[in-house]
């Protein structure tokens, strides 16, 4: 079990890592959309294995079968197949990298001068059930999240309509 | 070997540094939204990871991960409307093109 | 007749003015000229029934006290309250002078108004355009002049001026299409602007120290000596201001007299005057001759007891009026437009007043009311009416013969008394009378001012005496060249003749009221102080002035009744002279030197580059820093929002940077 896990945590970090720099290295959009939802996927393995089954669930389901799909069509409506961008100006990728590693530096230097990051380790603890987690949702007690819940249920309304009007053929 | 915290954020801070990186250099309006979305994965994972290792008794970090996908949804949804919004007008979805605003 | 109609007086040409002036474009001329002429026979019929009450009216409206005439404030409503104590108001007060020119001005404007009929019937044979605008404007003149004669305090007599200053523009602008007439209302307009200016300084400067804007007590019916009194008390409390070694009151006093100048034609400020009768002729008689130029006189008469007061502003005006006679009577001598030389006669003559009243104060200063003080005031107003009477008559006559021939250049008239003989003589009783030839108006009036000059001294009286020798010399020169000198060809084939019965008509009133005009007993009417001035002939001055302007009159006969070599002799012997004064001793050269030459180059030019290089430049400048700065600044809304992206995160990795190193520390 140990073990597995720790295999099975090389396996989602080393995708985690080779599908994010495909993501932003292939000069093919479709491509690009198809390691996105790779890394997707790695995410979902993740949560799964830190015993968050029910946001690994919904982030299959919205991320990898919502959004993936909104990217692949609207790929499909702007570029013929096959269409291979650019490459990047040399200026241009500088820039970026510049700015990516000197903040992964930042951050990763942030991160290693914490002692306790690189001894903490996971305590067992019971995950919560799909019931509970609706309770949660609904419930407008403390550490209840009605009020999230019912805005972010506005803002996804507002969403649709916006959608539609942004859309529509005039 | 144990699994640290540590461990976690790694590949979270690289998912992170790429989705700057595509951010800034891609042309496509598209692929920079897909850099977005990296971005925002990332920052799911970390919430998700301190929640776990640091407050493994309370939910909060796990329940704003849940809020942060509905709106990242909501908002690719909107993005890409606009997009193929521009994309009739100008038949372009390069970003660099699209500078009417500047100025 | 109640003093009240004098509202009415003053009304019905305003209600004249807005009513031809908007309504008379719809009507026919005909009808828009019979209404003028019968709206303004009406205020004229008024105005006398006003002004006959007020002098020898009795009981109810009797306004003498104790023999002495008394000012009648009939309206007087508070207009701009400035400070609970300075008010503006705006009324009619009647007193001598007052009265005495609402006739004067209703009855030269009636006249004009009725000649007008004829002259303005047609311009060189074709119908003249505006005539509905002439008329309106002919109102709205007598509006105005009335308002300034009747006016209670020096706010409106200001306002007053001021519209007449416009009336009188817009009637030498008449022919608007022709740029002399053009040229001559805007100059006419600014010099008068230009005095008027001082004269408000002056307003400012009286009423600031005497708190009031009034001539008159409030409390209705005041004697003269009391607004004397008055006058007395504000010298009093100002006197001991003073500024650049006179008294503010002098200062006050010169300023307004510098408006009253500008709006009289003295000396410097003349220019406008000969250049005015670029306007119609009937124009000309009315305001340039009769009634407007004559305001300024007026101004100086209505403050007289302030001036009386104050020797240094005399002498002023005393000065200035003398030598004004003299340079003016000088130019008329040798003019060959018969519009021009009775322009600078008029400016003669108003000078002749203005001294007159200056030498009226001729005993040093000294506040004690004696006879010797009224004589001179009482001349010049004497003198104003008659010479509106026959100074109007002169221009109507000179319109007449303009009318006739089609030129104002003596030389195309000559030899004209067979084709005009009435024309004529009114022509010859206006000169004798203008010469002061008994029993003539003009020979009382003059007689009087100039025993008012010899009482101030033998010089004044000598100067004056000589002046009036040339004004009999230049008026009979102008009338045997027009008349005499020899028979013109032209008028064999053209055959000028007397004018229509709507210009003959006024002449004819005009003499036979130039004639009597002299017999108006003036020094029982018109004093400064209300009270009967007695006065008689003085033999030896009466004789001397007849036996001078014979002499003036022989010399004209000499050289100008008979065509003669003489007159070209005389301008060879002195041509340098002659020529000087023809072209009005370069007073208008002057001007444009000063005006082009001095203030523009001099002056406004540098001032205009300082504007332009340093408070434009400035202005500039900032615009020009702000405009390239905001060039460059722009660069960096560069609409890429990837840019945008990486300076954002720049900052936020400083900021960290900046974190971790304070952490470390």
């Amino acid at each position: 079990m140990e073990v597995g896990n720790i295999i099975m945590y090389f396996v989602i970090a080393l995708a985690i890592i080779v599908f994010s720099v495909l993501t932003v290295t292939t000069r093919k959009i479709l491509r690009s959309a198809t390691y996105l939802l790779f890394v997707l996927f790695a995410t979902a393995l993740l949560y799964f294995q830190l015993d968050y089954e029910f946001l690994g669930a919904v982030q299959i389901a919205v991320y990898a079968g919502g959004i993936v799909v909104l990217f692949v069509f609207s790929i499909l409506l702007t570029h013929k197949p096959g269409e291979k961008s650019d490459a990047i100006a040399t200026h241009r990728r500088w820039l970026g990298l510049s700015a990516s590693l000197l903040g992964v530096g930042a951050c990763g230097y942030a991160l290693f001068s914490q002692e306790g990051f690189c001894t903490k380790l996971l305590e067992e603890t019971k995950s919560l059930d799909i019931a509970q987690i609706g309770n949660f949702l609904l419930s407008s007690d403390k550490y209840g999240y009605l009020l999230p819940f019912e805005a972010v249920s506005v803002l996804l309304l507002a969403c649709i309509i916006g959608g539609v009007v942004i859309a529509r053929r005039r | 070997m144990d699994l640290t915290l540590l461990m976690y954020l790694v590949p979270s801070l690289i998912m992170f540094g790429c989705g700057v990186y595509g951010f800034l250099t891609r042309k496509n309006m598209i692929a920079i939204m897909i850099s977005l979305e990296l971005m925002l994965n990332s920052v799911d994972i970390n919430f998700v990871v301190f929640n776990r290792y640091l407050f493994p008794l309370s939910n909060e970090g796990m329940f704003f991960t849940l809020f942060a996908i509905a709106i990242a949804a909501a908002e690719t949804a909107l993005a890409l409307a606009i997009i193929i919004n521009v994309f009739r007008a100008l038949k372009n979805v390069d970003i660099t093109e699209i500078n009417k605003l500047k100025f | 007749m109640p003093l009240n109609l004098s509202i009415a007086v003053v009304a019905i040409p305003l209600f004249m003015f807005f009513f031809l002036g908007l309504a008379g474009v719809k009507m026919s001329r005909k009808l828009t000229g019979v209404l003028g002429v019968l709206g303004m026979l009406v205020t004229t019929v008024l105005a006398y029934g006003v002004a006959f009450t007020y002098f020898f009216g009795t009981g109810d409206g009797q306004v003498t006290a104790e023999g002495v005439r008394q000012a009648v404030i009939v309206w007087n409503p508070d207009w701009l309250a400035f400070t609970p104590t300075l008010v503006a108001r705006m009324g009619i007060a009647l007193d001598p002078i007052a009265a005495m020119m609402l006739v004067v001005i209703t009855t030269i404007s009636l006249m004009v108004h009725l000649y007008s009929l004829g002259y303005m019937s047609d311009h060189h044979g074709n119908p003249e355009k505006g005539f509905q605008r002439f008329y309106a404007d002919l109102a709205l003149f007598t509006f105005s002049m009335l308002g300034l004669v009747v006016a209670t305090n020096l706010f409106q007599i200001f306002i007053f001026f001021e519209m007449v200053g416009v009336s009188s523009y817009l009637l030498i602008g008449f022919y608007f299409h022709s740029p002399a007439a053009i040229h001559a209302s805007k100059k006419a307009f600014i010099v008068t602007r230009l005095a008027d200016l001082f004269f408000l300084l002056g307003i400012m400067i009286l009423s600031y120290y005497t708190g009031t804007f009034d001539f008159f007590n409030q409390n209705g019916m005041v004697g003269m000596t009391d607004s004397m009194d008055a006058a007395k008390a504000a010298i009093g409390s100002a006197g001991a201001q003073t500024f650049m070694g006179c008294s503010v009151m002098a200062w006050a006093l010169t300023f307004i007299f510098i408006g009253g100048a500008g709006k009289s034609a003295m000396y410097p400020l003349h220019i406008w005057l000969p250049d005015a009768m670029e306007g119609p002729t009937p124009v000309s008689a009315l305001i340039h001759a009769a009634t407007m130029v004559v305001a300024g006189v007026f101004l100086v008469a209505r403050l007289f007891p302030l001036y009386v007061i104050e020797q240094g502003a005399m002498d002023i005006i005393c000065v200035v009026g003398a030598f004004t006679a003299f340079y003016a009577a000088a130019i008329a001598c040798v003019q060959s437009d018969i519009k021009r030389a009775l322009a600078f006669s008029t400016i003669s003559q108003i000078a002749f007043m203005m001294t007159s009243l200056a030498v009226s104060s001729a005993d040093n200063g000294l506040i004690e009311i004696h006879e010797g003080y009224g004589l001179g005031y009482m001349a010049s107003m004497f003198h104003l009416f008659t010479h509106a009477m026959f100074k109007a008559l002169l221009f109507l006559c000179a319109g007449a013969i303009i009318h006739a021939v089609h030129s104002n250049e003596n030389k195309d008239m000559h030899g004209l008394h067979k084709y005009m003989p009435i024309t004529s003589f009114a022509f010859l009783i206006g000169c004798l009378a203008i010469a002061g030839i008994p029993p003539f108006a003009g020979f009382w009036s003059k007689d009087e001012i100039l025993v008012a000059c010899y009482e101030k001294g033998l010089g004044w009286g000598l100067w004056m005496s000589a002046v009036a020798g040339m004004t009999a010399f230049y008026m009979f020169r102008i009338y045997f060249l027009i008349f005499h000198w020899k028979e013109h060809k032209v008028h064999t084939e053209h055959k000028p003749a007397d004018q229509v019965w709507t210009m003959t008509l006024p002449l004819i009133i005009l003499s036979v009221v130039s004639i009597v005009a002299g017999f108006v007993p003036m020094h029982d009417l018109v004093t400064w102080d209300g009270k009967e001035l007695h006065t008689q002939l003085n033999w030896v001055v009466a004789g001397s002035s007849v036996a001078i302007a014979c002499v003036g009159i022989g010399l004209a006969y000499v050289m100008y009744f008979k065509e003669n070599p003489l007159p070209s002799k005389m301008k060879n012997s002195m041509n340098g002279l002659w020529t000087a004064a023809y072209h009005r001793f370069y007073m208008d050269e002057l001007y444009q030197f000063i005006t082009h030459k001095v203030i523009f180059k001099a002056i406004c030019v540098p001032i205009a580059w300082f504007d332009r290089k340093f408070i434009d430049g400035f202005m500039n400048m900032l615009a020009d820093v702000t405009n390239r700065a905001a060039y460059g600044v722009r660069r960096m809304q560069s609409g890429s929002i990837q840019s945008y992206v990486y300076v954002y995160i720049m900052g936020a990795l400083l900021i960290a940077v900046v974190s971790i190193v304070c952490v470390l520390m």
